[in-house]
């Protein structure tokens, strides 16, 4: 028996609906589940981004300082890294905080618009960095995957692809936005 | 009528195709099933090679030109897609979204906007330049219709539908480059504007989500352009 690829998912400022659409697969799961080992997901227990990765579908943009952390680690022990839906790609919803700023954005959110114990939370969340940005001005990206979110058949048909060590064609697939 | 009518030939992808005189190579194009991507063009309004994502190579020369403000000339040689223009292209669309706040997952026109057709068709999957994201202002002060100046590509085919057109010449460009901005009277709020006659030609022609109707909702502005073939055809029925 053949090694299995060593697949990783992660959400970062994300909202998790590509993930969601992930899951929608369905029954294909199973399929992929014959060649692919999960070995970080929030859909499995690793705490840690594990080592030799094969392929990682990193979904959100980088909205934090701790996004930046994560995402240099997965960088570093992935071998195939994809930009798992619109966030990832083009920083999407996060980035309409862009135009004001982090400072401007927090100010809005959690003293101008809450009646209630306003204070911009400082303790226990990563700090806002000044843009969300996409994955690529960051780190390498490998394929990028755009949608909001991309659509169940084109996320296994992607995934298909990659195991089967060939480059996925989406120009029809997917879109931003879709 | 004129009886002897000059007709220039000239190849377009290698396929031999003729114009009548001022015809311009995009139309010849057309007529002959070849595409050419455009933004600002739209036929039944002039032509202002705006956007210039209709370039073409033509042989004997290196500069690109835009083939719907170019007539066609007698033994022309034009090449519509090659790697060199292809990558111009993607770079065009790359720089439109890279300008303003171009969000299609939250947008009125979704699944039915031409530049995110345009960025599927040409295979643009991210942006290689960093994005901008300008502060552009949203002015929906028209008791029907709304503008959001962050999803304008400045194609202009709103101000010259309203010139040309409706006649009203009620929009208009102010300021230069990427602070262009397409203004209603003279930069007044469109809700306030003399000239404006509601008849929201302007929202059907336009390209993406920076027009739309009050109302719509996340992908609900489906934009209805038939009018305009219609209106031209009558207005030359009557010459």
């Amino acid at each position: 028996m053949t090694e299995k690829i060593r697949l990783a998912t992660i959400w970062l400022d994300g909202c998790s609906g590509c993930h969601m659409s992930f899951l929608d697969i369905d029954q294909r799961m199973l399929e992929l589940a014959e060649k692919v080992e999960i070995v970080y997901s929030p859909l499995v227990d690793a705490k840690e981004f594990p080592e030799n990765v094969d392929i990682t579908l990193v979904e959100g943009a980088l909205g934090t300082d701790e996004d930046i952390q994560k995402i240099k680690k997965i960088r570093e022990n992935t071998r195939l890294l994809v930009a798992f839906g619109d966030c990832a790609v083009t920083a999407n919803i996060p980035s309409m905080r862009n135009p004001f700023g982090a400072d401007a954005t927090l100010k809005k959110v959690y003293l101008e618009h809450e009646s209630l114990n306003q204070q911009i939370p400082s303790e226990g969340v990563p700090a806002l960095l000044p843009q969300a940005l996409p994955l690529h001005q960051m780190v390498k990206v490998d394929l990028f995957v755009p949608g909001c979110p991309p659509s169940a058949d084109t996320i296994f048909y992607t995934l298909s692809e990659l195991i089967e060590g060939r480059v996925p064609d989406l120009t029809t697939l997917s879109r931003f936005g879709a | 009528m004129n009886s002897n009518p000059v007709v220039r030939s000239f190849t377009i992808d290698g396929i031999q195709v003729s114009a009548a005189e001022g015809e311009t190579i995009l139309e010849v194009a057309r007529q002959n099933d070849i595409e050419i991507p455009t933004l600002c063009n739209l036929e039944g309004i002039s032509s202002t090679g705006q956007c210039r994502l209709c370039m073409v190579e033509v042989k004997g020369t290196n500069r690109l030109i835009p083939s719907c403000a170019t007539v066609a000339e007698e033994g022309m040689e034009i090449v519509t897609s090659n790697e060199r223009i292809d990558k111009y292209r993607r770079m065009i669309v790359e720089l439109l979204f890279a300008e303003r706040n171009h969000i299609c997952a939250v947008c009125v026109a979704n699944g039915h906007c031409d530049l995110q057709a345009m960025a599927q068709k040409l295979g643009v999957t991210h942006i290689e330049f960093d994005y901008l994201h300008p502060s552009f202002q949203v002015d929906a002060s028209h008791p029907k219709y709304e503008v959001d100046h962050n999803r304008c590509i400045l194609c202009g085919r709103c101000v010259r539908v309203c010139d040309e057109i409706e006649g009203a010449h009620t929009r208009d460009f102010r300021n230069r480059g990427i602070n262009t901005l397409v203004i209603t009277d003279f930069a007044t709020p469109w809700g306030e504007s003399q000239t404006c006659t509601s008849c929201g030609k302007c929202v059907h022609v336009c390209p993406t989500g920076a027009l739309a109707e009050k109302g719509k909702s996340v992908a609900e502005m489906q934009k209805r352009r038939q009018f305009l073939p219609y209106l031209v055809m009558r207005r030359e029925g009557a010459k």
